[in-house]
């Protein structure tokens, strides 16, 4: 209906038809666009000079950061399998918990829409929690320590993975579902048999995409004190040991590529 | 043995292959659970998170209607300026990096080297960012707007990625046919197949910004991170609760026009 406000253009043919041609209404947003941007430029203060002026500032810690100190390695070990542990534990068992709730959530599973909804709104507010929050909030109840992030993680996975997922369910030909409730299997024996192998390959390829971004995450984690390596980042920031950071972030760097490599090449395989 | 059965026998066995998988996953689970200890929680847990659910369910509602530069509706303009403005440098220099990582388009050892550096930039936490940032403008939103943009570049050049490698080349092809130049066939054959699902892209990030806007909080650039972040560590729960509702509406109807655009725009 707003297109409706852009008049068409008319133009008239050879043999005296009139036809319309539809206004793009793309100069409209780049003009949106472009009237946003100078709008937030007034209010975070952004200046190119100063950028242009001091941006060799910004190499001269990273310059700190090279060489990594190579002895702190023996101290990085623990902290960095905390670390995956933590998003392992929180992205499995998120993974597991998000498919009952995302069968609940899906519209044509559950025939309850009140049930449906509540479902989906709760997916969507743990969805809305900033990860770092609920870690926060965590370490008042569960302590200083890894259990917090797990939890932060498990959360986070739980809403990821779930919202994916019902969509998908949402999607399925349902045909099949439907075939086999008649000849009188329950709900959940039909969804194992018809539904479960229609989004098994997506399903799992979702998980292993969350544990991927998950280990990233996990790194931050620790500095609001939810363990793992983000513990030894934030120390070693703190008391500005630049080489220690190097050194962590290397370790962060090769443990990612390792991670994504293996998960990209499963992935690949399940599609 | 009638043909149903031989058909069946045909169909490849994948019993061995999911138990495999299953006996994998169980015994990394198992390994992982050591990282729980559960004497660390504290006695009196189950009174603080009442108390902290007590608050949030109170939020200060004056403190969500004050319309000064201290007040909610103020940080969340600021955190959504900072996550646009850093969205829109992520952007484009994205565009560049994801370009010379298309293996379509450059050869194969410069895009492998282009992905690793690609991975580096996303590994890197934003904290780090943040720190390098402030050094070069000073505490404040404008060093969150750079560490958006850097954090961003990662995701939204894999993404681009996957569009340029999709790209329709007999158009390109029918174009030189028809006696085309290269600023044209840029202008008429790829920018049009680019644009929308670039946006799309772009405004998917923006959502996501949105969201981790709460991380820039912690090292001092801007945004509603830290006013929240300082109220947790104070035990003000009311006034979490307050930021929380003002953050997760900004959100949820953020979230609902991004998609609601996107399917417009990936749809036509």
């Amino acid at each position: 209906m707003q297109w409706k406000l852009l008049l068409p253009k008319k133009i008239v043919l050879p043999n005296g038809k009139e036809v319309l041609e539809k206004r793009s209404v793309m100069p409209l947003i780049w003009l949106l666009l472009f009237i946003l941007t100078l709008l937030s430029i007034r209010i975070t203060g952004f200046s190119l000079e100063v950028l242009r002026d001091r941006i060799d500032q910004f190499f001269v810690i990273a310059q700190q950061m090279v060489p990594p100190n190579w002895g702190y390695v023996t101290k990085l070990w623990q902290p960095l399998f905390d670390t995956i542990k933590m998003s392992l534990l929180g992205s499995v068992a998120g993974a597991i918990c998000a498919l009952p709730i995302a069968m609940l959530a899906a519209a044509n599973i559950t025939k309850n829409k009140w049930i449906a909804m509540l479902s989906k709104f709760i997916l969507s507010l743990l969805r809305t929690l900033p990860t770092l929050i609920i870690a926060l909030i965590a370490t008042f109840i569960f302590g200083l320590g890894t259990m917090a992030g797990t939890i932060a993680i498990f959360l986070f996975t739980i809403a990821y993975v779930g919202k994916l997922l019902y969509e998908q369910i949402e999607n399925v030909d349902m045909g099949v579902f439907e075939a086999m409730h008649s000849m009188g299997l329950s709900t959940i024996q039909a969804f194992r048999y018809a539904i479960m192998p229609q989004i098994l390959p997506n399903y799992l390829s979702t998980s292993l995409f969350c544990f991927e971004g998950n280990v990233r995450y996990a790194s931050i984690l620790g500095y609001v004190g939810a363990g793992g390596i983000g513990l030894l980042l934030n120390e070693s920031l703190g008391w500005r040991s630049y080489a220690n950071v190097g050194m962590i972030l290397l370790m962060l760097v090769c443990t990612v590529f390792i991670i994504e490599s293996t998960s990209e090449y499963f992935r690949k395989r399940l599609m | 043995m009638n043909a149903i059965e031989k058909q069946l026998q045909l169909q490849l066995n994948r019993r061995m292959s999911y138990f495999l998988t299953l006996l994998i996953v169980g015994l990394l689970f198992i390994w992982s659970i050591s990282t729980i200890h559960v004497d660390s929680i504290s006695n009196n847990g189950a009174k603080i998170a009442k108390n902290i659910l007590v608050g949030l369910l109170q939020p200060d509602w004056t403190l969500l209607f004050n319309a000064t530069t201290g007040g909610i509706p103020y940080l969340l303009i600021e955190t959504m300026a900072i996550a646009f403005l850093g969205t829109i440098v992520g952007a484009f220099l994205a565009i560049p990096l994801a370009f010379l990582s298309a293996s379509n388009i450059v050869p194969k050892p410069i895009a492998f080297v282009v992905r690793l550096l690609l991975i580096i930039i996303r590994t890197i936490p934003a904290i780090v960012y943040g720190l390098l940032f402030i050094r070069v403008t000073g505490q404040g939103p404008f060093a969150g707007v750079f560490t958006m943009s850097l954090t961003s570049i990662g995701m939204l050049s894999k993404l681009y990625v996957d569009v340029i490698e999709d790209l329709d080349k007999s158009v390109l092809e029918s174009m030189e046919a028809l006696g085309c130049t290269l600023m044209e066939k840029i202008r008429f054959g790829i920018w049009p197949q680019l644009t929308a699902l670039f946006l799309s892209i772009v405004i998917y990030r923006f959502d996501m910004n949105l969201r981790d806007a709460t991380v820039l909080g912690l090292v001092g650039a801007g945004g509603i991170g830290a006013p929240l972040i300082f109220a947790m560590n104070a035990y003000k729960w009311s006034e979490v609760g307050a930021i929380l509702v003002g953050l997760i509406l900004l959100i949820l109807m953020v979230e609902y026009l991004s998609n609601r655009v996107r399917t417009k725009l990936v749809k036509g």
